[in-house]
Order: C-alpha cells, then sequence, then structure tokens
C-alpha cells in the first residue's frame, strides 16, 4: 500500500501533468476558434491568425468580380494562363484543381448548387458526362465561331481548347529506322513479332477515345479483334501515358501508345539523349487519332460573363501561343502554329480524317467492350 | 488530506469492505459517473454519427444503380480482385509487422548506438504518399531502372527480375507502412513497466525467452492496432497498386468513376465497408479478456536499456538497411530529380522561368502553411473526438462500444475520393454554408484518420490501471475532472502517437483535400501530384523533401523530448 502511494505520487511527479495541460487546452482553443471562425464566415479562406478572411457570399444582380474554374487539367500545365487571364482581367479567380474524372464526379454531386463556374476538363469524356447530366449552358456564338467546329459538341455546349495526338513513342535503340521497323498502322501490333514489346494504358481516358474512334472507323468487329489480337501479344500494363514514355525510354519496352506531348517533357527535363522518340504511324487512322481538352460553362454559374471572358481568352492568340511552345500541344485556332518538329495538325487531320466529336461519345461501349475482352475491371 | 486517507485504507484488512460513505457522497459519485459516462456516450454518438454519413451516401447511390448492376457486380472477376486484395493486405501486414516490431524494440529498448537519430529516420517513410514512392521504387527497380543502371557494369545483367505486379506492390506498401506498427508499438513501449522484464530474468529466462513471453504479449494490442491500420491502409491504396500494375478491388471503383458510374462505384465501395467491418470483427473477438495494465502501481523508472553485445553490429546492419531502402533511396532519387533538371536548365519550382526560379521558390511558402496548419488541425481534433470512442471501447466494453468502434473503422478502407463525394453530397444538400470550407475538410480527416487515433489511444489506455481513476473518483473528484487529470497525462505516449500518426498522414492526403478544401487552399502534396503526373520530375521533387522536411520536425521534436524525460 505504501508502494501504492508512492506510484501515485511519482506517476504524476513524472508526467507533469500541470504543464502539459494548458498546452492542451491553447490547441483545443485554437481549433474550437478557427472552426467557428470559418464557419461564420461562411467560405473563407484559411487564414488563421492573418485573419484574412474574405467574403465570398454571391451577389448575381451586382456585376461580379469573380470566377470559379474546376481545372480537370493539372496546376502545372495550366496555371501560367489562369494566372495571365487575371492579371488581364483583374477578375479574381479561384482555381479548384483535381483529376478530370473526380471533378466531374464532384460537379454530377453538387448539381445546381455548384459553386463552379467553369470545367476545364482534360478530355470530352467529363465534359459529356456534365452535359448528359443536363448541367452545360448553351455556348454563345461569338465563343463558338473562335472554335474550329470540329472540335466542339455538336450542342455547343463546351468546346476543344487544345489538342492532342495519339502517337506511337518507340525507343531508339531498339529501333533505328521507324519507317521500316514499325508498322504502317496500329494494326501492325497484332503480329507475333510485337510480343512482350508494346505497352499501353487501357484504363487512360486518351486510350478509351481512340478505341472508341477506331470503333467508328474501323468498325466493332474489327476493334474487336485488334484489341485481343494485341492482348495475345501480352502487353505490358500501365496506369497513365507518363510511365509508359519512361519505361520506353529506359528500353523497358520497345513501343508504347501515347499522346504525343509527354515526351517533350522527357526531352526537356532529361536532355536529347533520352532515348526515345514519337512516330505517327503514316497509315493514320485511329492511331493518330486528335483529342482535345475543353471547357465548358455550368447552369448553375454566378459569374456567367467571367466565364465566358474565361474561355474566350482561352481561345485567344496568347494563350493558343503558350499552349504551342510550353505545354507542346497542337493550338486549335488558325492563326497559332504549332511547335517546329511537330507534325502538323492539317496533316493528322487528313489521316484521321472523318471523324466527328459525336462518334467519340459513346465511351460507355467502349468501356463495356475493355470490360467484356478482361483488359480493364 | 490524501495522506491520511491512504493510511487509513493501508490499516484495513482488505477482505473486510471499506467503510461506507456518506449516503449523500455516494450518490453524488454515482450520479457524477453515470452522468459523465452519458457524455461520453453522447459524445460517441455524435462522431460516429458523421462518420455514419459515408455509409449513408453509400446506400443512397447504390440504390440508383439497381437490380441489374448488383447482378454484373456478383462475377468471378470482382472475386479475383477482391482476393487480390485481401491477399496483399495479408502479406504486407505479415511484412509490415516484422520489420516493425524489432525496429521498435531496437530503437526505443536497446543500447543501439545513435538510436536517438535512427528512432527519428525510421518512422519517416510514413509521409511519402504511396503513389510517389510506387513511382520512385518503380523508377528504381524497374527491369532497366537506375538499379540495373548500377549494376550492369559489375554483374553485367542486361534487366534485372520484373518488379512490377505483386512484389512491387508488396515491397512499396510494406515500406510506407511499417511506420503505423512501429508507431504504435513504440507508444505501448513507453509503457512497459520495466520491473516484468526484470522479474522474468529473475525467474531465469534468457532475454530471448523475456521477450517472446513478458514483452511480447504485452505489446500485443499494439502490434494488432499496428497491423489493422496496415491492412485497412493496402484496402483502399490506389496509387501504388495502379503504379505497379497490380489489380485490387480499389481499381474497380476507380474505374466507375471514370466512366461517371457514382452508383456503381458506391456499390462497390459498400463492399469494402463490409469487409472492414469483417476484419474489425474477428479482431475483436481475438482480443480476449487478457489485461495488459499492471495491478500495483508499479514500477514507474525508465527502463534499462538492453545490452546488446555482440549483436550490436547486426542490429546496427539491419536498422541501416532498413533506413536505406526505405528513405535514402527515395530520397536520393528525389535529390537526382532536382539535380537532373537543374543541369537541363529545367524550372525546379513553381512555374516561371529560370530567370525567377528563386522567387517561385517562396510560391511553395504557401502550400507548405496550408498542409502545416490543416494537418495540425486535423491532429488535434482527431485525438480528441477519438477519446470518447477508446474510452467507452476499453473501459466499457459491451455491445455499444464494439458497435461505436466498428463505425469508426468504416471509413478507413474506403479509397479518400468515397469519403471526399459523401461529404460533397452531404455538404452541398445539408450544410452548405460550410461546404469547401476548412471545417469540412477537418471533417474529411477526422472521418479518414480516427481509426489511427484510436488505434494509439486504445493501446495506452489498456496499459493503464483502471484503479487509479478509480482512486481518483473515491477521492471526490468528478469524472471528468479525473480524465483530465489522470487519464489523459498518463495515456500521452498514446495520444502523441495517435496525433503524429493523423499529422503524418494528413500531411500527404491527396483526394479529399482537392476536392474539399477552400478555394484556393493549395497544398504541398496536391503539388507533388500536379507535377509528377505530368512528368515534371524536377518541380516535384522540391515539394516532396519539403514535406519530409516539415514532417520530421514534429517527429524529432517529440522523439528527443521523450529520450530526455
Amino acid at each position: 500500500m505504501t508502494a501504492l502511494r508512492k506510484g501515485l505520487f511519482r506517476t504524476f511527479d513524472h508526467t507533469r501533468s500541470r504543464s502539459r495541460l494548458p498546452w492542451f487546452c491553447v490547441g483545443l482553443g485554437l481549433v474550437l476558434a478557427s472552426i467557428s471562425l470559418v464557419a461564420c464566415q461562411g467560405k473563407a479562406d484559411l487564414a488563421i491568425g492573418a485573419a484574412e478572411v474574405k467574403d465570398v457570399v454571391v451577389e448575381p444582380e451586382t456585376k461580379s468580380n469573380q470566377l470559379v474554374i474546376y481545372s480537370g487539367r493539372k496546376e502545372s500545365l495550366v496555371r501560367p494562363v489562369i494566372d495571365q487571364f487575371r492579371q488581364a482581367t483583374g477578375i479574381d479567380v479561384e482555381v479548384r484543381y483535381g483529376g478530370t474524372a473526380e471533378l466531374a464526379g464532384v460537379l454530377l454531386e453538387e448539381g445546381e448548387n455548384s459553386p463552379a463556374d467553369v470545367f476545364y476538363a482534360q478530355d470530352p469524356g467529363g465534359l459529356g458526362a456534365i452535359q448528359a447530366a443536363g448541367h452545360l449552358v448553351q455556348l454563345p456564338a461569338n465563343i463558338l465561331e473562335i472554335a474550329p467546329e470540329r472540335f466542339a459538341s455538336p450542342e455547343g455546349d463546351w468546346v476543344g481548347i487544345s489538342g492532342r495526338a495519339r502517337t506511337v513513342v518507340y525507343n531508339t535503340e531498339t529501333i533505328t529506322d521507324p519507317a521500316m521497323q514499325l508498322p504502317e498502322d496500329l494494326w501492325g501490333f497484332t503480329a507475333p513479332e510485337w510480343k512482350g514489346r508494346l505497352g499501353w494504358a487501357p484504363s487512360n481516358g486518351s486510350f478509351q477515345a481512340m478505341i472508341t474512334g477506331m470503333r467508328a472507323l474501323w468498325s466493332e468487329e474489327r476493334t474487336h479483334e485488334w484489341l485481343q489480337g494485341v492482348q495475345a501479344n501480352e502487353p505490358v500494363l500501365f496506369e497513365s501515358n507518363t510511365p509508359i514514355v519512361a519505361a520506353v525510354g529506359a528500353g523497358e519496352i520497345d513501343v508504347g501508345l501515347v499522346n504525343h506531348y509527354y515526351l517533350y517533357r522527357f526531352l526537356s527535363e532529361e536532355g536529347q539523349d533520352f532515348a526515345a522518340r514519337n512516330y505517327f504511324l503514316p497509315g493514320g487512322g485511329p492511331g493518330s487519332l486528335v483529342m482535345v481538352s475543353g471547357a465548358g460553362i455550368l447552369k448553375s454559374a454566378a459569374n456567367q460573363e467571367n466565364a465566358q471572358a474565361f474561355i474566350e481568352f482561352l481561345l485567344s492568340a496568347p494563350a493558343q501561343q503558350y499552349f504551342a511552345a510550353q505545354t507542346f500541344e497542337y493550338p486549335l485556332v488558325d492563326s497559332v502554329s504549332t511547335v517546329t518538329g511537330l507534325t502538323p495538325l492539317a496533316e493528322l487531320e487528313g489521316q484521321a480524317a472523318d471523324i466527328a466529336l459525336t462518334q467519340l461519345a459513346d465511351l460507355t461501349g467502349t468501356q463495356e467492350l475493355l470490360l467484356d475482352l478482361g483488359i480493364i475491371d | 488530506m490524501n495522506l491520511r486517507n491512504n493510511q487509513y485504507i493501508e490499516a484495513q484488512d482488505v477482505t473486510r469492505p471499506l467503510p461506507r460513505l456518506p449516503r449523500s457522497v455516494r450518490r453524488r459519485i454515482r450520479s457524477a459517473t453515470s452522468s459523465s459516462h452519458l457524455i461520453m456516450v453522447a459524445a460517441a454518438a455524435l462522431v460516429t454519427g458523421l462518420i455514419l454519413l459515408v455509409p449513408y451516401y453509400l446506400v443512397v447511390r447504390s440504390l440508383n444503380a439497381g437490380q441489374a448492376a448488383v447482378a454484373t457486380m456478383v462475377s468471378l472477376r470482382t472475386l479475383h480482385l477482391l482476393g487480390n486484395t485481401v491477399l496483399l493486405a495479408a502479406a504486407v501486414t505479415l511484412g509490415a509487422t516484422a520489420l516493425a516490431v524489432p525496429l521498435a524494440w531496437l530503437t526505443i529498448a536497446t543500447d543501439l548506438p545513435g538510436r536517438r537519430l535512427w528512432s527519428i529516420l525510421v518512422a519517416l517513410p510514413l509521409i511519402f504518399p504511396s503513389y510517389v514512392a510506387a513511382y520512385i521504387y518503380a523508377s528504381t527497380f524497374s527491369p532497366k531502372g537506375l538499379l540495373q543502371q548500377l549494376l550492369s557494369p559489375l554483374i553485367g545483367l542486361d534487366r534485372i527480375p520484373d518488379f512490377y505486379g505483386f512484389p512491387g506492390a508488396f515491397f512499396v506498401l510494406t515500406l510506407i507502412t511499417y511506420p503505423y506498427i512501429l508507431l504504435t508499438v513504440r507508444g505501448a513501449f513507453r509503457h512497459l513497466d520495466p520491473s516484468l522484464v526484470e522479474a522474468a530474468r529473475n525467474l531465469g529466462l534468457t532475454p530471448w525467452q523475456a521477450f517472446w513471453r513478458v514483452t511480447l504479449p504485452h505489446l500485443r494490442p499494439a502490434i494488432i492496432a499496428g497491423a489493422l491500420l496496415v491492412a485497412l491502409y493496402v484496402f483502399r491504396d490506389f496509387g501504388a497498386v495502379t503504379t505497379l500494375q497490380y489489380n485490387t478491388f480499389t481499381r474497380i471503383i476507380y474505374n466507375r468513376y471514370l466512366s461517371y458510374r457514382l452508383d456503381m462505384a458506391a456499390l462497390f465501395a459498400s463492399i469494402l465497408v463490409i469487409l472492414t467491418i469483417v476484419i474489425l470483427l474477428l479482431e475483436q473477438r481475438s482480443r480476449g479478456r487478457g489485461r495488459y495494465s499492471r495491478l500495483s502501481a508499479g514500477c514507474q523508472r525508465r527502463p534499462q536499456p538492453a545490452s546488446l553485445g555482440r549483436w550490436k553490429v547486426p542490429a546496427l546492419i539491419y536498422t541501416a538497411a532498413v533506413v536505406t531502402v526505405a528513405l535514402a533511396v527515395p530520397l536520393a532519387t528525389l535529390l537526382y530529380w532536382l539535380w537532373r533538371g537543374w543541369k537541363n536548365q529545367q524550372v525546379v519550382s513553381g512555374f516561371g522561368t529560370m530567370s525567377d526560379n528563386l522567387t517561385s521558390l517562396t510560391s511553395l511558402l504557401e502550400p507548405a502553411w496550408h498542409s502545416v496548419s490543416a494537418s495540425f488541425l486535423a491532429a488535434l481534433l482527431t485525438i480528441l473526438l477519438a477519446l470518447p470512442v477508446t474510452i467507452l471501447v476499453v473501459r466499457r466494453p459491451g455491445r455499444l462500444s464494439r458497435l461505436f468502434e466498428q463505425v469508426a473503422y468504416a471509413g478507413f478502407a474506403l479509397p479518400g475520393i468515397v469519403i471526399a463525394l459523401a461529404l460533397v453530397f452531404f455538404g452541398i444538400n445539408v450544410v452548405p454554408s460550410l461546404y469547401q470550407t476548412l471545417p469540412m475538410l477537418l471533417a474529411a480527416y477526422v472521418i479518414l484518420f480516427i481509426p489511427q487515433a484510436i488505434g494509439a489511444e486504445r493501446a495506452s489506455l489498456l496499459q493503464l490501471s483502471p484503479t487509479l481513476e478509480e482512486a481518483g473518483r473515491s477521492l471526490g473528484r468528478h469524472p471528468l475532472a479525473v480524465l483530465r487529470r489522470i487519464t489523459l497525462p498518463l495515456i500521452r505516449p498514446g495520444l502523441v502517437t495517435g496525433a503524429l500518426l493523423v499529422f503524418l498522414t494528413a500531411m500527404k492526403e491527396l483526394p479529399a483535400t482537392l476536392i474539399l478544401s477552400p478555394l484556393g487552399f493549395n497544398t504541398l502534396a496536391a503539388q507533388i501530384w500536379s507535377n509528377i503526373g505530368e512528368a515534371f520530375f524536377a518541380r516535384a521533387a522540391l515539394p516532396t523533401l519539403l514535406l519530409l522536411l516539415l514532417s520530421s520536425i514534429p517527429l524529432t521534436w517529440l522523439t528527443l523530448r521523450d529520450t530526455h524525460e
């Protein structure tokens, strides 16, 4: 029992409960204070201490100086353009970055209460899902006039902003003469010589768009056969384009089916001796399909005018030049030319001709096909 | 007063009942106890109510899917992927336990040279977001990766064996999850009465036998708590398994989002919730009736570090090997990216050109502040909200307490995107004024991370004898005062471990942060993701290094404090 008493007292001595408790209370107070601060202010920036609380209560009657963008394109790609727009117009632009599919999911959940004005998506699929749910407005004629019709939604509720092409990336050490060693078109990759040498990313949106294009250009049966043929060659599976290009550069695989612009990032980061280059298959077809990123305005947008100004800006020469020079994409406006060394869009378009965006709409059909064949889960 | 009371008790024959306290005092104690119990139950109900929003959302969404969807759900493919998930989770849990328990012991209870430094370093791999770790290891260990390039001049290997698939996923997930077990076990070690092991040694056990028969059984709740966290982390991981090309169940869920089928995604996600509850039921059953607290006050001095003797060198090699593979390799890769980018005139930070590289370095300050402040608040809030559930589970075991615990774990096996969408659904429809504000983000963190706090607190509370709390109450303190004055200070190692786990994981959290944070609330994890995904490796390196640095500060501080005491 003496031990108990001693133990008790020692325990207290050791834990110094008195000195810690104030800290705990301060922390707790801090939590509660900041929560109540932010809660009272509705939407506010985090500014603990600085108390720099902005009033974001939307008042549609007055001319707003706000714009909220949900960007499915990564900050590393589009932030400079958005910064330029902010500087040029003085509009207070706020951006939520995320994956295109995730943000589309958020927009679908938010419905009519969405705080977003513009949805800027990496691929038409995300815009299509929002459009199908009836959340996009009809764009004004002046915007639809600038953007090429071929790269806008037929209903006129979203427009393409920048383009990228499907291509084949090959390892320059194993494939020294691409014109000789690479096939005429994608069909060639069903030949047994490509066993284990090809990388693809079937769950990737761009790949699925390519398959949708293939179904339209080649017919369902032939697409089915092609998928089975390539599948029989045991292609190496990737999650996205970036690791495919990395694996081709390292020589783990000889060729990969990717979008054209990833290669340029590797070249600028790892130097010109990075052992991979792009090759546009001369047979064209779905193998060099051109796809777009796009933007649309939400019906619930509180800042319709600013949203329109933003989309106009994305289609203006400075922004299109940025995409051409900095992200190595295809500008979609005629007055801006592509970066040197890139097969011109007109040439590619000739090859993948006659495929309208409406024909790329049936993403669900493609996914079902890939599911049936066990290519995706 | 205390002294006198104690003397009085001391004089009593233990078999004879204590003299009854006056009726009014007894009534006061009873009513205070039951009212405090009610407060605990109410608090726990509030916390679990918040978490229940997630299953509620899943049910609402799943109902949209229709019966045909249920038919497509039950397929061989689904079972196969579920099997993959369970297999990987089991393997990683075993691997991480085997890795972590010796490390915890070496860094806290032995005379390992430099153990204070080691004890910081071995916990750090936890902070790597899984997709970053996967990407780094894939680029190092892939058939023609960095390792092969280093080895080929020596042994002329043209290609090293394939790293992708199960081996890679197992390897990477083990390395980034073992700190869960390490930290919970270390918390328990701090509480372990050294006299237990000494008694065992006096009774003739070798150190090895004493470890197996005395130390290990006492660490069991902590090991299991950590192991559970690891298993559930594997369940919900998406980044590592996809980068390493091993398909698990999250793949199905994610593909449903990619095809904009929120209903199907919810349906599949519910399977993960059910699986989690099954696992938790098994774990709750396996707990048995063991007691982990000492009956008497026991011995309160610091344990003597065990002497490693001739095992010092092997122990050092083991610790150094783990730190090399789990920390130094990714660190070296990051520095290499940075250097390579610098060499090729790339912008290594921010979004400007080379000339304003330095100014753009400061562009990382804001994301860093956001990451740290939000994670800090999340850590405090989570350990606080975990308390009522933990106390009920440990002190009042029963059906209700078990239910609270099951609900608390429900969200932990779900990918962050599912939790985020559940809160979008709730926020936009019920509390629009809170939508996409900091409290909403913190709520998501609590739902995501509360099991980490419960696990750590539970392991600590089990080691605290209820007699101390009873003594406090019998001396007339209100139970809530007892909680504040006795329980909380004495389970501090558990609270600290819980807070640390939540802080470190909130720092790297991505999907919920992207969706639920206030507009313009940029974090380091978002910066890393934005750059790696688009192959801007040099730019990704700097925020990752900063994340590592900022995470190591609280870790260092706590480690140093604990070893000083």
